[in-house]
C-alpha cells in the first residue's frame, strides 16, 4: 500500500510533467511553427472562418425587408425566437447559442419538443417576410451553435432576397454561390458546403465593384 | 454516395490498423520495442519497480487502484485552486466543489462526462495539466488491464500477471504519445486551434458584430482525447465545435482515432494467445453489432425532424438537421456518434437530444450493450473478453461438460468474476436512473418534456455507468445531485469492471492448460461468434429492455404529439 502510494504519487508529477505540459507546449510550438494561422483560429480582419456571425442584424440601408449579405444558420444569425428564460436557443450574440454567454451548444430541444415547434414556426414566419422559403437547414441550429456554413441549396433560397436588396442580378448570385461551393473533403467525407463569411466577403466585393 | 465511400474508407483503415497497430501493441507489451528504453529505464529506477517485478493480480489490482485514487485527489486539489494558477487568460476562479468531483472522477475513469462548459469553467492550466493528463493515463491504465487479463489466458500456472507500472509506462510513451502527436499536427493542420494566447476579439466590419473567438491548446487535447476514447474537454459543445473539429476531413480522423486501438486490440489479443483467428473471431462479433447499429441510426438521422416537419418545412432531404453541423450531414453525424457510443468515447460532433427517436435509440443501446463493440480502450478488449467467457459457460451448460477458453477451464470462481463484472454496470445504471426519477433534484433536471426527458435522464446514468460521457446535453447535470450521483455512477462503472477483470486475469494465469481434444468447444468459428453476439445483446437487452421501452420508444410511437 505504501509502494503503490509512492509510485503513485512519483507517477502523478512525472506524467503531469511529460503528458500535460510537455506534450501540450511542443505541440503548440509544432503548430505555431507549421501552421500558425490555423492554430490561431483561421483569422481573418473580418472574424474567424470557422465561427459563425450574427448577419440577420446587418443593416442594409433603405430595404428594411431585404438584406445586402447572406444569412448563417439561425444559431449564429441568432433564432429570431429566442427564449433565455426557457433556456432556448437564440439571442443575437453569436456565442450566446446556448443562453449561457461565450459557451458553445446547441438547443438541446428534442424532435417532439412543443419549444422547438414553436421557434421553428418563428424561424419559418421570419423567412417568409423575408420572402424566402426556407431550407431546412435554415429554421434548425448546428450542434456547435456556431455553424460557420451553409449548403448551397441554403444560399440559392437566399438569392432573391440578397438580389432584391443590392440589386444585383439572379444570375450573378448564383454563379457567386456556385463559385464558394467547397466540395466535400477528398470528394466524400462531411457535406459539401459553403462557408457564409467568404460568401458574404466575396458578396461585398462584388456590390462594390458595381458600384452601389 | 459520399456516406458509402465514408464507410469503405474507414474499414480499410481499420482493417490495416488492426493488423499493424495490433501487432506492434504486442511487442510493446511484451517489452520487445525499446527505442525508448532510456526514458523508460530511468522512469523505473525512480519508481522502484521494473518489468522482472511482476505482480500477483492482487497487487496489479491494488496498483491500478491506488495510483487511480491518489491521481483524483491531485486533479481535484488542481482544480480547486485553479484561480491561483498560471495559464489563465480569461482569470478564471476555483471549480466549485461537487463540480470538481465530478469532473476528476469523469477524466480518472475515462469517462470525460461534461457537467462543466470548457471555454467557460476551464483555464488553460486546468486543461493540460488535469484534463490532458487524464486523458493519456485513464487509457494507458484500461489498456495495462487489459493486456492482464489477456496474459491470464496466455500464461500458464503463473501466480503473476506482469506489472502495472511497466504496462501502464509503455502503453504511454510506445502506444498513445507518438500516434496521438502525429495526430494532432494534421488536426491543426485542418484547423483546430492551438494557442495558449487567451480569446481573440475581431470587429466585423461586414455587419458590425464584434466576434470573441474561444482558443486554447486544443487540436492537441483533441488527438488523445479520441485516441484515448476519452471523449471530452476543450469546449462545451465538444466537437461540434468547428475550432475543434474544423473539416469532414478531421471528423473522419477523429472515428478512426477512437475505433484504432479498441479494434487492433483483438489483435494483441490473438497474438498474445498465439492465434490471430481467436482475435478475428472477437472482432468479428465486434463488427456485426457496430455495422448493424451504424445503418440503423443513419436511417434514423435521415429521417424528416418531426417538430420542423410541423412547423412547415416538411421536405428535408438532408434528414434531421437540428442540432447538426453541415460541413457533417445527417449520416456521417450518425456514423460518428454510434461509434462514440460503441466506444466509451462519448465525444459529440452533434446534438445527441435532438436526435430522432430511433436515433437516441440507436446511441443509448449501443452503450447498454457495455461497450465492447468495439469498447473502450483496453475496457473494450477486457469486458467482450468477460462476455466471451459467460459465453462457453452457457455452451458448456448445453453440452454438458466444463468449459474451456483457450485451453483455459472456466470454473465457478471465474464465472462468478465474469458474472459480477457483467451485471455491475446494468445495477448500477437502472438503480441509480430510478433513484433520479423518484427524487425532486433528479426531475427537474431535464429540458425536455415526456419521454424525451425521461430518456435524458436515463441516458445521463448509462452513459456515466459506462465510463462513455456522451450526453443528451439540455439535462442539467451541473446540480449537487447529478454532480455526486453521476461521480458514484462513474467510479461502479470503472472499478466494478475494472477489478473482476484482473481478479479473473489471476485466476486464469495460475491454471495450467488443457490440451484441445475432438470434445473441446471451438472459440474460433461462427457458432461461437454466435454466442458472443447473443450473450451481449441478450444481457444488455433483457437488463434494459423496459428501460428503453419508456424513453424512445414511446416517444417514436407517439405520432403527431408534441409535449
Amino acid at each position: 500500500m505504501i509502494a503503490h502510494l509512492r509510485r503513485s504519487v512519483v507517477s502523478i508529477l512525472v506524467f503531469t510533467a511529460v503528458f500535460g505540459f510537455l506534450y501540450a507546449l511542443a505541440g503548440t510550438g509544432v503548430a505555431q511553427l507549421l501552421f500558425r494561422h490555423q492554430a490561431d483560429g483561421s483569422l481573418t480582419s473580418y472574424g474567424s472562418t470557422l465561427i459563425g456571425q450574427n448577419w440577420a442584424g446587418t443593416p442594409c440601408p433603405g430595404h428594411p425587408l431585404g438584406s445586402c449579405v447572406f444569412h448563417g444558420r439561425p444559431d449564429d444569425t441568432g433564432p429570431y425566437a429566442a427564449d433565455l428564460k426557457a433556456r432556448v436557443a437564440g439571442g443575437d450574440n453569436p456565442l450566446v447559442a446556448n443562453g449561457v454567454p461565450g459557451e458553445s451548444g446547441a438547443t438541446d430541444l428534442g424532435p417532439r419538443s412543443k419549444v422547438l415547434l414553436e421557434d421553428t414556426r418563428a424561424l419559418v414566419a421570419y423567412w417568409h417576410r423575408m420572402g424566402v422559403h426556407p431550407t431546412p437547414d435554415l429554421v434548425t441550429t448546428s450542434g456547435s451553435g456556431l455553424d460557420p456554413d451553409i449548403s448551397v441549396q441554403d444560399a440559392l433560397v437566399q438569392v432573391p432576397m440578397v438580389s432584391r436588396a443590392t440589386g444585383i442580378a439572379p444570375s450573378r448570385l448564383r454563379a457567386l454561390v456556385a463559385r464558394e461551393r467547397q466540395g466535400a473533403e477528398l470528394g466524400f467525407l462531411g457535406s459539401p458546403y459553403i462557408d457564409v463569411l467568404r460568401l458574404n466577403e466575396a458578396l461585398a466585393r462584388l456590390v462594390a465593384a458595381s458600384g452601389r | 454516395m459520399g456516406f458509402l465511400w465514408t464507410i469503405v474508407a474507414l474499414v480499410v483503415a481499420l482493417g490495416l490498423t488492426w493488423r499493424f497497430l495490433g501487432s506492434y501493441m504486442e511487442a510493446v507489451f511484451d517489452g520487445r520495442v525499446r527505442y525508448l528504453a532510456w526514458l523508460e529505464q530511468p522512469f523505473y529506477r525512480l519508481l522502484g519497480t521494473g518489468p522482472d517485478n511482476e505482480q500477483s493480480w492482487r497487487r496489479y489490482a491494488g496498483s491500478a487502484v491506488v495510483f487511480s485514487g491518489a491521481f483524483l485527489a491531485f486533479g481535484y486539489l488542481l482544480l480547486r485552486i485553479q484561480g491561483h494558477l498560471p495559464l489563465n487568460p480569461q482569470h478564471l476562479g476555483a471549480v466549485p466543489p461537487a463540480l470538481s468531483f465530478n469532473t476528476i472522477t469523469s477524466f480518472v475513469t475515462n469517462t470525460n462526462w461534461q457537467n462543466y462548459g470548457g471555454e467557460t469553467t476551464m483555464s488553460y492550466f486546468s486543461q493540460i495539466g488535469v484534463l490532458t493528463v487524464q486523458q493519456f493515463v485513464s487509457a494507458a491504465v484500461g489498456i495495462a488491464v487489459a493486456i492482464a487479463l489477456v496474459r491470464g489466458f496466455s500464461r500458464r500456472s503463473s501466480p503473476t500477471i506482469g506489472n502495472f507500472w511497466v504496462d501502464m509506462t509503455r502503453c504511454l510513451l510506445y502506444v498513445l504519445l507518438p500516434i496521438a502527436f502525429l495526430a494532432g499536427v494534421v488536426l491543426v493542420s485542418q484547423g483546430a486551434v492551438q494557442t495558449l494566447a487567451g480569446p481573440a476579439r475581431i470587429h466585423d466590419p461586414l455587419n458590425h458584430v464584434t466576434q470573441t473567438i474561444p482558443r486554447g491548446p486544443v487540436g492537441f487535447m483533441g488527438a488523445i482525447m479520441q485516441l484515448g476514447t476519452n471523449g471530452g474537454g476543450a469546449f462545451n459543445a465538444d466537437l461540434a465545435h468547428p475550432l475543434e473539429n474544423p473539416t469532414g476531413l478531421t471528423n473522419f480522423l477523429y472515428i478512426w482515432l477512437t475505433l484504432s486501438i479498441p479494434v487492433s486490440l483483438t489483435y494483441t489479443f490473438g497474438k498474445m494467445v498465439h492465434s490471430v483467428r481467436q482475435g478475428a473471431a472477437l472482432l468479428t462479433a465486434m463488427a456485426l453489432i457496430f455495422g448493424i447499429w451504424v445503418g440503423f441510426t443513419s436511417y434514423a438521422e435521415h429521417q424528416p425532424n418531426p417538430a420542423v416537419a410541423a412547423a412547415g418545412v416538411v421536405h428535408q432531404p438532408g434528414g434531421n438537421m437540428e442540432g447538426k453541423e453541415v460541413r457533417f450531414g445527417d449520416t456521417s453525424s450518425a456514423l460518428f456518434n454510434v461509434s462514440m457510443t460503441q466506444t466509451s468515447d462519448g465525444a459529440v460532433d452533434s446534438a445527441t437530444d435532438s436526435y430522432n427517436p430511433m436515433g437516441v435509440f440507436g446511441t443509448l443501446t449501443g452503450m447498454m450493450l457495455g461497450e465492447v463493440t468495439p469498447g473502450g480502450v483496453g475496457s473494450g478488449l477486457y469486458t467482450i473478453l468477460i462476455d466471451a467467457v459467460i459465453a462457453v459457460f452457457i455452451g458448456g451448460l448445453m453440452i454438458g461438460r466444463t468449459p474451456e477458453y483457450l485451453g483455459k477451464k472456466i470454473q465457478a470462481r471465474e464465472v462468478k468474476l465474469a458474472g459480477i463484472g457483467l451485471l455491475v454496470m446494468p445495477i448500477t445504471v437502472l438503480v441509480l436512473t430510478a433513484i433520479a426519477v423518484s427524487v425532486h433534484a433528479g426531475r427537474v433536471g431535464p429540458l425536455n418534456h415526456g419521454p424525451h426527458g425521461f430518456t435524458e435522464i436515463l441516458y445521463a446514468m448509462t452513459s456515466q455507468g459506462n465510463n462513455n460521457g456522451s450526453a443528451m446535453a439540455g439535462l442539467n447535470g451541473n446540480t449537487a445531485f447529478y454532480n455526486v450521483v453521476g461521480a458514484i455512477d462513474m467510479l461502479l462503472g470503472r472499478f466494478g469492471v475494472l477489478i473482476p477483470a484482473v481478479a479473473l486475469g489471476g485466476s486464469l494465469a495460475s491454471k495450467n492448460v488443457v490440451p484441445a481434444s475432438l470434445g473441446t468447444f471451438r472459440t474460433d468459428n461462427a457458432m461461437f461468434i454466435g454466442l458472443v453476439v447473443g450473450v451481449i445483446v441478450v444481457v444488455g437487452g433483457l437488463t434494459f429492455f423496459p428501460a428503453v421501452a419508456l424513453g424512445p420508444i414511446v416517444e417514436q410511437l407517439s405520432h403527431g404529439r408534441f409535449f
